[in-house]
This record gives structure tokens, C-alpha cells and sequence, in this order.
């Protein structure tokens, strides 16, 4: 078995409700694999149940083949890297980091080698001696991914370690902590509720939502594929567009706007039944602000300007349809046409580029 | 009022006589009993009869008997320290485990214990006292009256003292103690066990560290408060008396400026030990 | 198994803290209300009865005592307020960096002298031999020595100076937390210095300002050493006759009498206090 991590029926239950509700999962050895989800979804519950701060109430956590379930936290070859850090405030960035070592019984000059070693891989060296009180945020966070890594563990947890950074450093880190993972090889398991932090960074993401996996795929098809309703207006932009479907042919599925207009998209789902209620996704940046003459193939609709939101590169036109507002990305390469409030627009996109779901699908 | 806000002029200088004479208020009395701690005068009261250290040093050959050849006070004042050492030993167990349980476990009838914690505080010293005289003293001459059993470690002595200060020190604390422990991230003891710590291990590398600068402080204050308390001393006090008993016992028969060098000597002695915890918690 | 082990270091967590509480707290008071039932018929006898309450309130000089000790223990917290709330105010808005520090200090300095030495630096000061008569005589503002020492105003400065500490502190924990916007938003509104006070910084400090006037009356009415010392022939301490009972007398019984009536006096007065100011004990002492 080559998997670093595997799941299988994880349940975990507060009472009634089920806080990880039969979640498998299979994370192969060398992977950055993001959980991703809104708080409450069960995500740091999955994640306590791995480091063994809880138990399964049914399932199994098996690390590299070996079952884990009653293997304490202490005894298990996984290390966390703490939302807040939990960096120890009495000792200095060099016993912070020993700290594990001295737990193995591991000898004074090894110890500190192997710290000096790992303090000069995240970056920070002769840092030792310093107290982690006295670090910048970032220093504090690579002192932390450093406290577990120079373990070597089979799996790095990290739980939302970016939330208390600012947006700049944030930024920052996305990128460093990809670089370390590919750097020491080990797989880590990484929480958040930050799409873009998921995307980035990742192999394989996991959307998490009350306590089950919604999909399980790297981060492009993610983005392009969605499985349900949830990953695809939860991941990334998306207008969603609600009318009934009028046939389904081939991959592709027609539906009537509620204006009475046809438009079509890829189907996404099999519940989905002629004259019921349906629902079409299409992102942003797949709208284009169409004249008269219309590519071969395109649907289309008519939507009234309310307002454009001026952001760079991400400039986009707020409008509305049927009382149901719809983004566009307003590409500032000069192409796009000035819009002032209340004009009509017509905005068209490519069948292939939407997708369509049941409008009761999960 | 508040810096922001404009004041008078006068406003600002009433206010700044009113806290010199606050401060001197505060000052007056002790500075006054440092002071006659040294006067050549067998009274401490004025006039100034010049320098001497008489009241420390004299060995009682002139009709003068300095404190360091008093044997009463002496001997006063190392009762007083077996009995501070003994309450400041038991309160600060007493307070580091009842930190836990409040701060760290979680059982029904909670806040009623809590509240019972707090009891000692809200009664006065001198009834504490007489409570645990009736209670313990009452039983020990029951039990020589019925039985003829002698149990004298309930007489009027050390024992008791010891266990009347505890009575209320050891709620002041399980207060500080607990009071950093509540600000203690149990996510820290989490990540040691995630680092390979076995819970004791944990608690004793990651928990207690934490905790020892409040340890300190609450030893250094059940100290203090054992050597300087006299109400709930006093109605348990035996044949042997802790310093501040066998000061007011002097002091009634009339004050001689023993007694200044004596008290020069306590505020000296705590100011050295408030100095040492705060000097260890600054760092 | 994960519960039995829970149980297990809950009752051990819980024993210390139980034998504390119930041997030396419940059991003595329990003890002493029995007591204070008792009345000793002969050397041996013992029945029961309430005569030691019946000599407490038909013996005048009993409850005369007890009501001056409880009005002058509400009248000196009263006036430990007034006096340490401007100061405290002083520590926690208007003093800046070091100074704020060292004045803070300043006040806890004459606590690190017990309650006995206190006393005595103000018998020093206040005797017919003492500083402020010689200081007097030698501005030629009187004749002879004056005596200072032995009357109730006496009394009420040790008390004071006893209780300052434990007002301080309280007033500047929680004038420190206070958001000064609060006050600049008060006069900003069209506030005078009176409303804002009233309405704004009072009711802020009142936790504060109950802990402290809780702990004040506390220490204040079960003193015994500086009315002893310090008060006059007709200036008695309630803690005086209980004293006197237990230690001079051998009366245990209506010692513990007396005892229970301080302790019911306190208790409600605290109570009162309470609800007055809508505080809970756990908010104002923990």
C-alpha cells in the first residue's frame, strides 16, 4: 500500500449530529492534500480524529498501513501544525523545536544539529535562542512548521495555520509552504476555509460540507468539473441561473430563464428531469459582452447594467436578470464597451464552459 | 478628567496637592517607625537624641536589649516562620490543584463549589479563628472528658494556627493560580503530546513552566500573610506565639523602640520578597 | 475505560479541595452555631436554648457595640471609596508609563507591613507624646502635649489607612480596562463632567467598586488591633467582646453567639450589597 494516509467510514457524532459523517479518504505518500470547507463543516473534527485528540466513533485511520485508532496521540508518526501555532511561550525557538527530539531520548549534540538544520531549511537560522514571543508572524510559522518537521513525520497536519497572518504575508506563505512540502517530501494534510489558500498550494483538495466530502479532486477540475451545486458556488466565482429544463441532448442540457430565453450548458448531474427546475453555473470570466453577431453555438442573455466594480484585473460588471444579479469579468484590454447604469447587455458564453445541475441536487 | 479632555488649571493642581498628601498619608506612619528604629532614646518619640543601632545590637549590658539579643522576639519570630513555612506549603498545593479543577475539568455542582471556594474570603478572620477553636479544641476536651484521650495536637498550638491561616490563604491562592491558568492555550498541551509527550510529561514540561511564575507569587503572598496575620492567630495561639502575637503583647505593656527595630525588619524582610517575585515574573 | 479514568482524577482533584472546605470551613461553623445553642447548667450539663442570643439583645452594652461596629465599618468603607476612588482614577487614566507604574507600587508599599506595625506607626504619630503634638508645640499652635490617640476619629484613620489598599487595587483593575472613547464619547454627546461620571465611569468601575467596598468592610468590620489599639474606653469593637468571651472569659457559648451574630451581619451586609449594585459574588471576588 503506498498510501500515506487512509480512511474508511470515519464517523465522529456530538449528540445527534454527526460532525464527520462517513468520510473515506486516500492520501497517497509526497501529497499536499487540502481539506477544504466553511466553518462548522467537520473539517477540524477529521483533523483531531487524525491526530488522535478524539476517537472515531466508527471507522478506521490506518497511517502507511498501520491501524491507529487506539494508538495515543503522542505515539502516533503525525505532527500538527496548530491554527494558533502553540508555540510553548516558556522555552526558546531551539527547545520549542528540540522539544520533540527530547522526547525520543535523542542526545543533546544531536538535538541540536538536527535543529540548527531544520532552522537553516524553513530559513530561519541561529535563531535558537530567541523566544517565539519575539518573532514576526511569519518567523513564528515556519518555527512551528520546523518544530514538527525535523520529527520527519509520515503526515504533517496543519490547521488553518495562515488564518492569523495578514493578506500580504498570507500571500507569501501560500507559496513557501508549497515549496517546503515539495522540499522534504512529507505529505501533508492541510485544512482551511480559504479557497484560494486550497488551490494554490495543493495536489488534491477535498470539499468538506456538514461532515461529508462533496468532492475529492485536484484543484483544476475543482474548478472546472465540479461535482455538485455546493463545490461550484463554493469554489471560485459563479452566477447561477435558475429556469426549468426544456430537453437534454447529448451532453448538453437547455433550460428557459424565467425572462422565457434558452440557454444551454453541460450536464453535471443525472437528476435531471424534463419540465423540473434546474440550475446553470457559469463562471465570470466564460461571459462575454456580445454585439448583435454571436459566435456559433453560444447561448445568451439579455441582463441590465447595475453597476461596475472597478478592481484591476479583476474588474468586473454587476448586472441583473430576471432580479437575479450576474458578475462579468470586464477584460481592461480597451475591448470592453463603457457601461452606464440601467443600459442593457448581452451576455453570452460557450455551452461547454456552464454546467448544469437538478435544481434538488445535493 | 481624562487626558483628552481639557481641564483647569486649578482643577490640575488641587488634584496634584491631593495626591502628594495621599502619598504622604500613605508614607507617614512607616516612615516615622523606620525612623525611631534608631533614635538613642529609651522612647520611640521625639525629641531626636542622635543615631544608634542600640535597638538591633545592644546585648543588654547597659539596660538596653536590642532585638538580636531578645530571645522572646526571636524565638517569636521563628515561630512565626515554621508556621508561614507549613501555611505557605499547604496553600499552594491546596491552590495549584484546585486551579485545575476549576479551570480544567468539568462536573456538575461546579459553580456552587466555587462559590463555596470563595467562603473563607467573605468571613472575618477573627471568626475563622473561633470557629476552628469550638470545632477542634471543643473536641479535643471532649474527648478528654469522655475517654480520657489526650489529643493535643488540637490544643490551642502551631497545628491549629497553621490550619486557621490555610482556611483562608489558601483561597487567595487557588485565585492567582488560577487566574493564569486561565490563560493557559490547552492547545499547548496538545501540541507536546502531538510532539511525542506522554500527558505527565506534558504537564510537567509545557503546563507547570507556565504556571511557576504564579507559584512564586502565591508563595511569596501566603507568606506574607501567615507572618503579618494576627486576628485568626491570635484565638488560636498556644503556649509557643508567632511574632506578631508577642509583638502586640509587648506593645501593651508600653512600646520601646525594640519594637520599631522589629517592624523596620518585617517591612525590610517583605519588601526583599515582593521585590524577588516581581523580579522573577518581569523576566 | 476513558470515563472511569476521568472519574478517578476528578475525585482525586476534588478530595484536597473537599477536606479543605468541609474541615475546616463547614464543620467549625456548623460547630460553632451548635454552641451558640448550648447553655451550660453546671461543670458537665449542657442544655439547649437560645439564652446566649436573649443575653445579647437584653444586655445593652452587646448590641450597642454590635450596631456602632457595623455603622462605623459602613462609614469607613464609605469613606475608603471616596478617598481611593480619585487616586485610583489617577493610576489607571491620567499617569503615564514609569509614573503610572511606580505610583501603583507606591500604594502597596505600606502592605508590605502587617496590620500591627501600621497601627503602631500611628500610635506614634497620634499619642499625647507623639509627633503630631510635639510638632504642634513647636509651632507654638498649643500649650501642652494633645492627645490624638484614643477616640473614635483615630479609629477611623488606621481603619482607613488598613482598608486603602484593597480599594485601590479593585478601582484600578477596572478603570485600567475602561475604552476612554467611552468618556470622550460622553462629553462628545454634550455630557458635564457630573453625568459623565455618573453615568458613564461609575457604572463601569462598579464591579470594582463592590469587590473593593466588599473586601474594605470586610477587614474593617472583623478588625481587631487597630480599635484596640487605637480606640478609646467607649470606642469597643464588637470583635472585642468575642475575643474577650473566648480568651478571658472561657465562655464558649456566648462567645460563639456573638460569633454567628458578626457572621450573619457581615453575610448580609455583603448580600445587600450585592443586590443593591446587581453584582454576583463569582464576578466581583473571582
Amino acid at each position: 500500500m503506498d498510501s500515506d494516509l487512509f480512511c474508511e467510514g470515519l464517523v465522529r457524532r456530538f449528540g445527534n449530529n454527526a460532525a464527520v459523517d462517513h468520510v473515506s479518504l486516500d492520501v497517497p505518500a509526497g501529497t499536499f492534500f487540502s481539506i477544504l470547507g466553511p466553518s462548522g463543516c467537520g473539517k477540524t473534527t477529521l483533523l483531531r480524529l487524525l491526530a488522535g485528540f478524539d476517537k472515531p466513533d466508527q471507522g478506521d485511520i490506518h497511517i502507511r498501513g498501520q491501524r491507529m485508532n487506539d494508538v495515543p496521540p503522542n505515539r502516533r508518526p503525525v505532527n500538527m501544525v496548530f491554527q494558533h501555532l502553540a508555540l510553548f511561550p516558556t522555552m526558546t525557538v531551539g527547545d520549542n523545536i528540540g522539544y520533540g527530539l527530547k522526547r525520543r531520548k535523542m542526545p543533546l549534540a544531536e538535538r541540536r544539529k538536527r535543529t540548527a538544520r531544520v532552522l537553516e531549511q524553513v530559513g530561519l537560522p541561529d535563531l535558537e535562542h530567541r523566544n517565539p514571543q519575539e518573532l514576526s508572524g511569519g518567523q513564528r510559522q515556519r518555527v512551528a512548521l520546523a518544530r514538527c518537521l525535523v520529527l520527519e513525520p509520515t503526515l504533517l497536519l496543519l490547521d488553518e495555520p495562515l488564518g492569523a497572518l495578514d493578506l500580504k504575508l498570507r500571500e507569501q506563505m501560500k507559496v513557501e509552504l508549497k515549496h517546503l512540502q515539495k522540499q522534504f517530501g512529507t505529505t501533508f494534510v492541510y485544512i482551511t476555509h480559504d479557497q484560494s489558500e486550497a488551490m494554490v498550494m495543493s495536489d488534491q483538495v477535498a470539499v468538506m460540507r456538514d461532515g461529508r466530502f462533496d468532492q475529492v479532486a485536484p484543484p483544476e477540475d475543482l474548478y472546472r468539473e465540479p461535482a455538485t451545486p455546493f463545490v461550484a458556488g463554493f469554489v471560485g466565482d459563479n452566477n447561477r441561473l435558475s429556469g426549468e429544463l426544456v430537453s437534454v441532448r447529448d451532453d448538453l442540457a437547455e433550460i428557459r430563464l424565467d425572462d422565457g430565453v434558452l440557454v444551454q450548458g453541460r450536464v453535471a448531474s443525472d437528476n435531471l428531469r424534463t419540465g423540473h427546475r434546474a440550475e446553470l453555473y457559469i463562471r465570470p470570466e466564460s461571459l462575454v459582452l456580445s454585439g448583435e453577431a454571436l459566435s456559433a453555438g453560444f447561448s445568451s442573455m439579455q441582463a441590465k447594467v447595475r453597476t461596475t466594480l472597478f478592481d484591476g484585473a479583476n474588474s468586473r460588471v454587476e448586472a441583473e436578470n430576471c432580479g437575479q444579479p450576474v458578475y462579468a469579468r470586464l477584460p481592461q484590454d480597451g475591448s470592453a464597451p463603457r457601461l452606464s447604469a440601467d443600459s442593457s447587455i448581452r451576455l453570452a458564453w460557450n455551452p461547454a464552459l456552464a454546467r448544469v445541475f437538478g435544481a434538488d441536487s445535493p | 478628567m481624562i487626558r483628552s479632555v481639557p481641564r483647569s488649571r486649578l482643577f490640575d493642581s488641587l488634584y496634584l496637592a491631593y495626591l502628594v498628601a495621599f502619598f504622604v498619608y500613605l508614607a507617614l506612619p512607616l516612615l516615622v517607625t523606620a525612623v525611631f528604629a534608631f533614635n538613642d532614646a529609651p522612647f520611640p518619640s521625639l525629641p531626636w537624641k542622635g543615631f544608634t543601632l542600640d535597638w538591633y545590637f545592644a546585648d543588654g549590658s547597659e539596660g538596653r536589649t536590642g532585638l538580636f539579643h531578645d530571645d522572646g522576639l526571636l524565638t517569636a519570630l521563628w515561630v512565626s516562620a515554621k508556621i508561614a513555612f507549613w501555611v505557605t506549603l499547604v496553600s499552594v498545593a491546596l491552590g495549584c490543584v484546585n486551579a485545575v479543577l476549576f479551570e480544567r475539568v468539568q462536573f456538575r455542582g461546579k459553580e456552587f463549589l466555587y462559590l463555596l471556594m470563595l467562603l473563607p474570603l467573605v468571613i472575618p478572620g477573627v471568626i475563622l479563628g473561633v470557629s476552628i477553636l469550638v470545632f477542634y479544641s471543643g473536641m479535643a476536651n471532649d474527648l478528654s472528658a469522655t475517654w480520657g484521650i489526650e489529643l493535643d495536637l488540637f490544643r490551642p498550638g502551631m497545628t491549629l494556627v497553621v490550619m486557621g491561616q490555610v482556611t483562608f490563604i489558601a483561597t487567595l491562592s487557588t485565585l492567582v493560580i488560577a487566574a493564569r491558568l486561565r490563560k493557559f492555550d490547552p492547545q499547548l498541551e496538545e501540541a507536546a503530546l502531538n510532539l511525542g509527550a506522554t500527558p505527565l510529561v506534558a504537564w510537567f514540561t509545557v503546563t507547570l513552566p507556565w504556571l511557576l511564575p504564579s507559584i512564586f507569587g502565591a508563595a511569596a503572598m501566603a507568606f506574607l500573610m501567615s507572618f503579618e496575620n494576627f486576628n485568626t492567630t491570635v484565638m488560636l495561639t498556644g503556649s509557643d506565639t508567632p511574632l506578631t502575637v508577642a509583638l502586640f503583647n509587648r506593645l501593651r505593656e508600653g512600646s520601646t523602640p525594640v519594637l520599631n527595630a522589629v517592624a523596620l525588619l518585617l517591612m525590610v524582610g517583605s519588601a526583599l520578597l515582593a521585590l524577588l517575585v516581581m523580579g522573577r515574573s518581569s523576566r | 475505560m476513558k470515563s472511569s479514568v476521568s472519574r478517578l482524577s476528578l475525585w482525586l482533584l476534588l478530595t484536597p479541595f473537599l477536606l479543605w472546605i468541609v474541615l475546616l470551613v463547614l464543620l467549625p461553623h456548623l460547630q460553632m452555631l451548635r454552641v451558640s445553642f448550648q447553655v451550660r447548667e453546671s461543670w458537665d450539663t449542657i442544655a439547649w436554648g437560645i439564652e446566649q442570643y436573649q443575653n445579647f439583645f437584653t444586655e445593652s452594652y452587646y448590641w450597642r457595640t454590635f450596631v456602632r461596629t457595623g455603622v462605623m465599618s459602613l462609614f469607613t468603607t464609605f469613606l475608603t471609596l471616596i478617598i481611593a476612588f480619585p487616586i485610583a482614577w489617577y493610576i489607571a487614566r491620567l499617569a503615564r508609563g514609569r509614573s503610572k507604574g511606580i505610583l501603583f507600587l507606591a500604594c502597596l508599599i505600606p502592605f508590605w507591613a502587617s496590620e500591627l506595625v501600621r497601627t503602631y506607626g500611628w500610635m506614634i504619630l497620634l499619642r499625647e507624646s507623639g509627633l503630631f503634638s510635639s510638632w504642634l508645640q513647636v509651632l507654638g499652635w498649643v500649650d501642652g502635649p494633645v492627645e490624638m490617640l484614643y477616640n473614635d476619629v483615630a479609629v477611623i484613620i488606621g481603619l482607613v489607612y488598613n482598608g486603602l489598599l484593597f480599594m485601590v487595587v479593585p478601582l484600578v483593575t477596572t478603570l485600567d480596562g475602561m475604552d476612554e472613547n467611552l468618556v470622550e464619547a460622553g462629553y462628545d454627546l454634550g455630557g458635564g463632567h457630573g453625568t459623565v461620571l455618573r453615568e458613564i465611569v461609575v457604572p463601569w468601575a462598579m464591579p470594582g467598586i463592590v469587590s473593593g467596598c466588599i473586601v474594605v468592610f470586610m477587614l474593617t468590620l472583623g478588625s481587631y488591633l487597630t480599635p484596640v489599639l487605637m480606640g478609646g474606653k467607649d470606642s469597643a469593637w464588637f470583635t472585642e467582646q468575642i475575643f474577650t468571651q473566648f480568651i478571658t472569659r472561657f465562655n464558649w457559648e456566648q462567645g460563639a453567639a456573638l460569633g454567628v451574630l458578626l457572621l450573619v451581619l457581615s453575610s448580609v451586609i455583603v448580600w445587600l450589597g450585592l443586590k443593591i449594585s446587581g453584582q454576583s459574588l463569582r464576578k466581583v471576588m473571582g
